[in-house]
Parts: structure tokens; C-alpha cells; sequence
């Protein structure tokens, strides 16, 4: 999960790294009460999680409380590469010396973490690395050892910091390594880490994404979720405990494994091109079990995608038995009745397969087809998907 | 011969007492493996009855080994506990440790992989369906009825498509199949299984399957070209993913412009590798070059 802005610079915080932090306002009115209350020179800023805010005109500089109001008004509600702005931020003005550039993150290709860090920032991340890679240092850490106090001074002269700022730049740099393994983060950026006028090293802004395996001993998280962001189909899905994506297309997908579902998207999109290119609407992968009830849960999602216009079940009985996914599909109809009302394909190989397909041949319900192979499946079910007679609720 | 497994293989499964480890322990004894007995340090001196086989639970993997001679664990550890689970089983020396376990703190994989750097134990996972050498043995989840002992050696990401690319081929039957798993962090990569195969007498031809998210499937493919000789066909999951969107696996994430399927397919192509275009044209590739 990544967080916003605001988030970020809240995990810092606990963490003893040094911040500039105001409040988050929804509307300008609040805008305007924050910076009255904060004083001086503010900077109102849109909380996207994406990056080039400020080349959209999503960061601005207020020098009163009204400037901030009249701000707020402009960027809330401001579309930012596809992302609506629902939240400003608004922080203190600061008198910025110099730009630093520091971060954690998992580096999946060494298995191990690596710390990021320049005594150049003030630019994108990605556009220091193609420009000026030698100002960029990449320093391994290891998993177990970590970051300590010599560890953090080793980064921070590898960044080329000058001598003078090596120490003040280390501690942060360990209260950092304290977020992210403590919050069990993927990634800890801070862009610009500044020097201000009064000497102070401060995190401006923050980058951290959160990895949702560990939410089971990190019960603070969930306050981070996103409800705005969340397709409501997405959150229906998670409620009811499913492996859920919403996607663009046509073709409802329901499967068995995230692999599988993964290449049935891919052969739905690829059976589509012959089929004014139809497309796979969801990924929902049901995992193991594949009881009626679960199989219930994700055509009822499914069906309530007003998208889709075919459905394509594609199991692979590997521990789950065939017999067992085909009384789930039954049970399903069973439940969902009129409402389950798109042509449903249905392709099931493995364990168990005759009893499976007996089940649905005997039970004959006139908008379920089996077929046999999962090339084909795809093929019918973008087909029926294109078909018009398809399309509505 | 096979890779990693094979009929010398003693198996002790760590979290047998609990319910998926016994589901699969029994699965892993009516398959023919040979699994000698649990890890529970609060069950120790139990026994549990599987089917009219009765195993012991030890301890801990070293008293296993001890006792019984066993060189592989498989474990079904809550993702809690998964972190402790392996580093005992790093410590007793045991040659391969295979984490079943899905949902683990990708902080403990890394701690874990981290400690396991230098010593004795090659870890397969987690997140993953384990591995079966057909005829031979059988550490984790993998149905053992899909298919037969055969030439074909098989790597992959997914478990379910591991099913499935053993269904396609199931008349040529495998030398071994590994289910490397989906995490940003594994332990035994394309590249480990890679150059076992190639080193393998029993194994005449290799699939690989990989999926969005990362560069193994990229590093994979400079190594083949470098190293690898036995013909190679792949398979990528995933081109209809989303940017910034999980799918399903931990790992399974497109950033930016970086672990597309596309970059995958293509890097693979260029090192020679035939890559099919759905689970059914790989395993046709595959059969042509086996033809």
C-alpha cells in the first residue's frame, strides 16, 4: 500500500525523523483555518500518490491564510495524471538551503535492502539516476545487520556529503532505517531532505509504501486505507475476503490460483482481438477452496460489474476436486437465481474432472457452457462478450 | 537423477500437527514420498496418525535429523512464525528447507534469506506449491496424479499453472518440477533451477514460467543465453495487468514501466527462448522440440 504525503510524513514523525508537517484540509475553508493558525507563509499541497504534483500545479506557496484558501479551492478536486485531488495539505513555509535526496527500499534483484542516497536533490529520483548516476550512491544493507550510526555516516559520504553535514545527515538516516523496518515498509523516500536557514535538516516531503503481508502485527495501518481511491466493486470484494482487480473490459474472469488468472486474462485479451477486442474485466482469483459459497461471493461481484456481458470460469483442480468447483458453480446459480444473468463459460481440468463436468451437464442450465480446453473457453466467452445481445443489465 | 529431490529424500514437515500440514502430509505419503516425521516443539514426543502411518513429532528439525536421517523440510508455519521456523532449519544444516507458506512479512523473508547467505541450506519459497520429482518424492502441495516421470524439466512462479504446464504435457511426463513461488523475495530462483537442469542427466529439456513484477525472468534469460544448452521454452503471465496493481501474488506488480511481461517475453526471445503465447502454445512448443 502506498501512503500519502501526509501519511508518510506522519510515520516519520513517530519515528524521530525531523519533519515539516501541517494538517490535511478537504475544503478551503479549513485550508484557510490552517494556515491562519500556523502562521507566515504556508505551502498548500495535493495529496496524489503520484509523482510531478508540482509541475501540475498541484503545490503552491500562500503567503496568507486567504492565498491558502483561494489555493485549496484550485487544487481540491484537480485531476493529477488520472488521480482527484480530495485532500490538501497544508505545511509550513520553509527557508530551504539546500536539497538532499535519501531512501530505503526492497531491492528485489539482490534480495536484500538498499539505501539510496545524493547530496544533489531538488529533481526526480528517476531523472538523477539517468542524468547524474555518480551523484546517486546505491549502498546495500543487509537484512540483519541493518543501519546503524556508522552504517548511516558510510551512505551518507558515499552521497558525497561534505564533512560537516555527514553526522547530522546520519541520524537521520538510522531514524529512517527505524520506520522502515519497524513499519514494515517496502519504501522510505524522503524528496528533498532539506537544510533550512536555521541549520535544521528536515524531511519536506515522503514517498513510503507499506507491504500488506505484515499487516497482521501492524494493526495501525489500516487506518491508511484509502476509501476514496477504492473502486467500490474492489471494496465489496475485499469484504468479502477476495482476491479482486477491476479491470476495463468485458469478459468477467473468475479462477483458480493468481498465475492461472493472471495468463486467463491474457488469453481472454488475446481471443478478444478476434472479437472486436473484447477484453478481461476483472481478476479474481478464488484460490484453493472453491466452495459455493466463495464461487457465490464472485459471480454476485462479477455480475454486479455492469461491464461485463460474459462470464468465464476457469479452474484447474489441482487440490481443490473438480466435482467440488462444479457444485460450487451450482450452488452459485442456485443462490444468485435471476440475477446471474450473462452466458457463463465454464473450463475444468484435473482432479476429478468427469464427476465435475457430469455435475454441470446433468444440472443443464441454459446459460452455462463447458468447454473443454482453456484456448477455446477464452475464445467463447469474448465471444458471446461481443456479442450485443450481451450488453446491458 | 532430478534437481533437489529425488528418491533419497526423508522429509520432516515443519507445522504437521496443524491442519494444512496435516492435509498435506497425508497427501505427501499417499504420493509415495517419504516422510519421516513432524516439527512441533510443544507436540514433541507425539505421534500422529496418518492413514494407519504413524509419525513421530520432534522437537526440533536438528533432533528430526538426528533421529531419523531426514535431509528436507517442508514447512507449513503460520506467516508469523515462518521467520524463526526457517532460521532453525538453517541452523540444524538441513540441505533443503521448502516454505510453503503464503502472507510472510517480505522484512522476515528478507531477514531470513540474509541468514541463510553462506551456510548449508538451499531454501525453496516461500509463497510457493513446493516441488516434485514424479516417481521419486514430493515436498509440498503438488498433485502427484497430473503426470508421470519424464525428461521435461519444469520452473515456475505460479502454482496452479505448474498444474497446468504438467496437465498440457502430461504424456511426456517430467524429470522435476519446482514452484518457486510469487514473493518480491524468494530463496531458489529461475537461474538456481536453471543450471540444475542443465547439469541434470535426466532432464533433456526445460519449461519456464514466469510473471510480472521484478527482473528474474530478465536475469533468467542472460543467463540461458550464457549458459544453458537444453532447449528452453517460457511462458509470462500477466501482459493484461495494470500498472501498480497486485495481482495475487505478493510479487506479482507492475511499477512503472519496469516488470512488464512485454520486457519479459522479449528479453527471453532474444536469448533464443521460444515464448508461448497461452499455457496450450508453450506446452506445443515444447512438444515440437521433443517431436
Amino acid at each position: 500500500m502506498d501512503l500519502f504525503e501526509f501519511q508518510a510524513k506522519q510515520l516519520f514523525a513517530k519515528h524521530g525523523v525531523p519533519v515539516s508537517l501541517g494538517e490535511v484540509a478537504t475544503t478551503p475553508d479549513e485550508a484557510q483555518a490552517i494556515a491562519a493558525k500556523i502562521g507566515g507563509v504556508t505551502v498548500v499541497k495535493a495529496q496524489v500518490k503520484i509523482g510531478g504534483r508540482g509541475k501540475a500545479g498541484g503545490v503552491k506557496v500562500a503567503k496568507t491564510p486567504e492565498d491558502a484558501k483561494a489555493h485549496a479551492e484550485q487544487i481540491l478536486g484537480m485531476d493529477i495524471k488520472g488521480h482527484t485531488v480530495h485532500r490538501v495539505l497544508v505545511d509550513p513555509g520553509a527557508d530551504i538551503q539546500e536539497e538532499y535526496y535519501v531512501s530505503f527500499l526492497l531491492d528485489r534483484a539482490n534480495r536484500t535492502f538498499l539505501a539510496m542516497a545524493s547530496y544533489e536533490g531538488g529533481m526526480e529520483i528517476e531523472q538523477l539516476a539517468a542524468e547524474r548516476p555518480d551523484a546517486l550512491a546505491k549502498v546495500p544493507v543487509n537484512a540483519i545487520e541493518g543501519v546503524d550510526l556508522a552504517k548511516a555516516r558510510e551512505i551518507a559520504t558515499q552521497a558525497k556529503f561534505p564533512a560537516e553535514l555527514v553526522d547530522a545527515v546520519a541520524e537521520v538516516l538510522v531514524q529512517l532505517w527505524e520506520t522502515f523496518v519497524q513499519e514494515d515498509a517496502t519504501l522510505v523516500e524522503v524528496n528533498p531532505l532539506a537544510r533550512l536557514g536555521d541549520g535544521r535538516i528536515v524531511a519536506l516531503d515522503g514517498k513510503v509504501t507499506l507491504d500488506d503481508n505484515a499487516d497482521f502485527r501492524q494493526p495501525d495501518h489500516a487506518q491508511f486505507v484509502d476509501k476514496h481511491a477504492t473502486d467500490p466493486l474492489e471494496q465489496k470484494a475485499k469484504e468479502k475476503d477476495l482476491n479482486y482487480v477491476k479491470l476495463d473490459g468485458e469478459v468477467g474472469v473468475i479462477g483458480n490460483g493468481a498465475g492461472l488468472v493472471m495468463s486467463t486474462l491474457d488469453v481472454v485479451a488475446y481471443a478478444g482481438e478476434k472479437h472486436g477486442g473484447v477484453k478481461p474485466a476483472n481478476f479474481l482469483d478464488i484460490g484453493g477452496g472453491a466452495s459455493a459459497e466463495v464461487m457465490a461471493n464472485g459471480l454476485d461481484i462479477i455480475l454486479n460489474d455492469p461491464s461485463v456481458r460474459s462470464v468465464f470460469v476457469n479452474v484447474f483442480g489441482g487440490i481443490t476436486a473438480c466435482d467440488a468447483v462444479a457444485n460450487g458453480i451450482v450452488g452459485a446459480l442456485e443462490t444468485l437465481g435471476d440475477e446471474a444473468n450473462k452466458p457463463l463459460v465454464v473450463r475444468l481440468d484435473g482432479n476429478n474432472v468427469l464427476e465435475g463436468r457430469r455435475i454441470l451437464t446433468d444440472y443443464a442450465h441454459p446459460l452455462v457452457t463447458l468447454v473443454d480446453t482453456m484456448d477455446d473457453a477464452a475464445d467463447r466467452a469474448a465471444k458471446y462478450a461481443a456479442d450485443p445481445a450481451n450488453a446491458g443489465a | 537423477m532430478a534437481i533437489f529431490l529425488d528418491e533419497n529424500s526423508r522429509i520432516v514437515v515443519q507445522g504437521m500437527t496443524g491442519s494444512e500440514g496435516q492435509k498435506h502430509t497425508r497427501r505427501m505419503l499417499a504420493s509415495g514420498a517419504n516422510v519421516v516425521g513432524g516439527v512441533n516443539a510443544r507436540k514433541a514426543g507425539t505421534t500422529v496418525d496418518f492413514d494407519g502411518t504413524s509419525l513421530p513429532v520432534f522437537g526440533s528439525v536438528a533432533e528430526a535429523m538426528g533421529e531419523t536421517g531426514a535431509n528436507v523440510t517442508v514447512g507449513f508455519v503460520p506467516p508469523a512464525f515462518t521467520k524463526d521456523s526457517v532460521i532453525e532449519a538453517v541452523d540444524a544444516e538441513i540441505p533443503l528447507a521448502v516454505v510453503i507458506t503464503e502472507g510472510i512479512a517480505v522484512h522476515d523473508t528478507a531477514a531470513f534469506w540474509a541468514y541463510a547467505q553462506s551456510k548449508k541450506t538451499r531454501i525453496i519459497g516461500p509463497n510457493c506449491p513446493g516441488i516434485i520429482s514424479p516417481g521419486k518424492s514430493n515436498a509440498g502441495i503438488i498433485p502427484a496424479d497430473i503426470t508421470k516421470a519424464g525428461r521435461v524439466g519444469l520452473v515456475s512462479k505460479s502454482g496452479t499453472l505448474t498444474y497446468q504446464m504438467m496437465f498440457e504435457l502430461r504424456d511426456f511426463g517430467f524429470s522435476t518440477c519446482v514452484g518457486i513461488g510469487g514473493d518480491p523475495v524468494i530463496g531458489t530462483t529461475h537461474i538456481d533451477c536453471l543450471e540444475a537442469f542443465q547439469d541434470d542427466p535426466d532432464t533433456d529439456a526445460i519449461v519456464m514460467i514466469g510473471e510480472i513484477g521484478g527482473d528474474a525472468e530478465e536475469r533468467a534469460a542472460a543467463y540461458i543465453q550464457a549458459n544453458v544448452t537444453k532447449p528452453v521454452v517460457g511462458y509470462v503471465a500477466g501482459f493484461t495487468a495494470p500498472e501498480g496493481k497486485t495481482m495475487g501474488h505478493a510479487g506479482a506488480i507492475v511499477s512503472g514501466s519496469s516488470g512488464t511481461a512485454q520486457a519479459k517475453k522479449e528479453a527471453l526471445e532474444a536469448a533464443g527462448v521460444r515464448v508461448g503465447k497461452t499455457p496450450s502454445e508453450t506446452a506445443r512448443l515444447m512438444r515440437e522440440i521433443l517431436a
